[in-house]
């Protein structure tokens, strides 16, 4: 079986501020955006004032490519929430741009079944009102 | 002269049960009552009081006392107490408490972790948006702590070969210990294939990988070993204590998602002992998820990064007859989630030779007690006996 879960009803969301703004309303363009070190182009995420490597403060949002891999993944079977149809794919998704840099996301369109670390996957945006989710798919072979 | 390591005097704790009907503060002054009859303190000895997280309002049963309420309501006198949540987890009580005493700010400290957790019911949906932390998991329905771990779990099996079996062979071995547990929830035999086939959760981790929710209060009395002559038993010495913060404090962001942070909380410990591994009797390890423990046997060095599947799956090195005796009240999975202190609890009770049925019959004066997991998590060894300033 196949889960879509595009939905973005029922799903519980940020509370946007001047630090997140940028990161949940990124995919409105369907570009994934991440803050970066303009010093040591190192990215910082979650949103931060100061980068953890070199304590510059001097931050800004930078398109990624949306693509990476598969770093680890659970079938959720257990009804937390009863408005969402289980089994959905919860993964952590390691992006291109930098070791461990990571996002916790739903992987759609795929069999649960199937899933496997290190999978290519890309972006896509789920609206919820003025917030744009980034879910991934399985990449096409690239 | 230095002074002496801090040590525990006594132990407590209420009915432990699945919706026991009481208030926290009941089931808080029932343990409490608990450890002072059994350490042979009085009220009037505790100058100190320590917890964590302290009251968390926000989530029912979760942590539903705090210390000004049962310091009013048992009328103590306090020179020091601490309590809240931004600490290396559960043994933040005793941790502090122990540094607490050993720098004369207390004599005898009362550490409590109360939990009504069986009674309380959250729903998530009610919340608002969301916050902190937990913007960057909730919205994708990564809802509970059993996503977050399996998520680990899932890493760990395909780094390691490790399987369902081994996380089965301990979830059997817990049940094994809980039915000589007369206050155990779960007491009932659990076979390997009751396991196998009961309902996944958050894949690889089933229903009987979660611990079980409970209602019940423990207590630990911490105190300076020299206000401790008179007393009903010889004070029990905290050896060590580590609660290193070093990686990542993210569940997502973490560089390895193999060991969460008991590995540092380990290494540090260990640097401040002439102890190691191989002196331990026994381990109480958290098993808020039944992979944790696995995290911890290999964050302590009981086995080697990758092989705590195949030594907790070989019953010789964890019943309570083997080499290193393992969660032997039957754990947070089968005795009940008192949420940590459960472990240091039972540490006591067996270097006290307390532990009726369950009692190691082996060697047992020297205890690890690793408790936490995800981003936080203490570790600490108990030794009985007499020790060594
Ligand atoms: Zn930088």
């Amino acid at each position: 079986m196949r889960v879509k879960m595009n939905d973005s009803s029922n799903r519980m969301l940020p509370q946007l501020d001047d630090t997140n703004r940028f990161f949940w309303q990124s995919g409105k363009d369907g570009k994934l955006r991440l803050l970066r070190c303009e010093c040591c182009a190192h990215y910082v995420h979650p949103p931060a004032p100061v980068c953890s490597n070199c304590l510059s403060t001097q931050l800004s949002p930078q398109i990624v490519s949306g693509k990476g891999r598969v770093a680890s993944f659970t079938v959720n079977h257990h009804p937390w929430n009863p408005a969402v149809e289980t089994p959905y794919v919860i993964a952590l998704v390691e992006l291109d741009e930098q070791e461990n840099l990571r996002l916790t996301t739903n992987l759609v369109d795929c069999d649960p079944e199937s899933v496997r670390i290190g999978d290519r996957v890309s972006v896509r945006f789920t609206q919820c009102g003025d917030i744009y989710l980034p879910l991934f798919a399985l990449a096409d072979t690239d | 002269m230095a002074a002496s390591k801090p040590v525990i005097s006594g132990i407590g704790q209420s009915a432990v049960g699945r919706r026991l009907g009481r208030s926290g503060l009941d089931l808080t002054v029932e343990a409490v009552k608990d450890a002072l009859q059994h350490s042979g303190l009085s009220i009037k000895d505790i100058d100190g009081v320590a917890c964590w997280p302290g009251r968390a309002a926000a989530s029912p049963g979760f942590s539903p006392v705090s210390i000004p309420e049962l310091h009013d309501a048992m009328g103590m006198d306090l020179n020091w107490y601490s309590g809240g949540g931004e600490g290396p987890g559960q043994l933040s009580s005793v941790i502090n408490a122990a540094a607490a005493v050993t720098t004369g700010l207390a004599d005898h400290v009362i550490c409590f972790r109360t939990v009504t957790e069986s009674s309380a019911r959250t729903d998530l949906r009610s919340s608002g948006p969301l916050t902190d932390w937990m913007q960057w998991l909730l919205p994708f329905h990564a809802y509970s702590a059993a996503n977050w771990t399996a998520l680990y779990a899932q890493r760990y099996f395909h780094e390691f070969g490790a399987t369902r079996e081994s996380l089965g062979a301990l979830a059997v071995h817990s049940r094994n210990n809980a039915a000589l547990n007369p206050k155990a929830i779960y007491r009932d035999p659990l076979t390997l294939d009751d396991y196998l086939s009961s309902r996944m959760i958050s894949s690889p981790l089933c229903l009987y990988d979660c611990d079980v929710p409970a209602d019940g209060s423990t207590v630990v009395i911490v105190s300076r070993r020299e206000c401790t002559s008179g007393l009903r038993r010889e004070p029990i010495q905290i050896e060590a204590t580590g609660c290193r913060l070093e990686k990542r404090h993210s569940w997502d962001q973490a560089p390895d998602l193999t060991t969460m942070s008991m590995s540092s909380a380990a290494k540090s410990m260990w640097s401040r002992t002439g102890l190691t591994p191989n002196d331990v009797d026994f381990a109480e390890l958290y098993d808020g998820f039944s992979i944790i423990t696995l995290f911890w046997l290999e964050a302590f060095g009981f086995c080697g990064r990758g092989e705590a599947a195949d030594f907790v799956m070989d019953n010789s090195n964890i019943a309570l007859n083997g080499k290193l005796p393992l969660n032997t009240h039957g754990g947070q999975l089968s005795a009940g989630r008192t949420h940590g202190l459960g472990f240091v609890h039972e540490a006591c009770a067996q270097i006290w030779r307390e532990a009726g049925r369950r009692q190691i019959q082996g060697p047992c004066n020297i205890a690890a007690v690793g408790v936490g997991g995800g981003t936080v998590a203490a570790a600490m060894i108990l030794r009985g006996g007499n020790p060594i300033r």
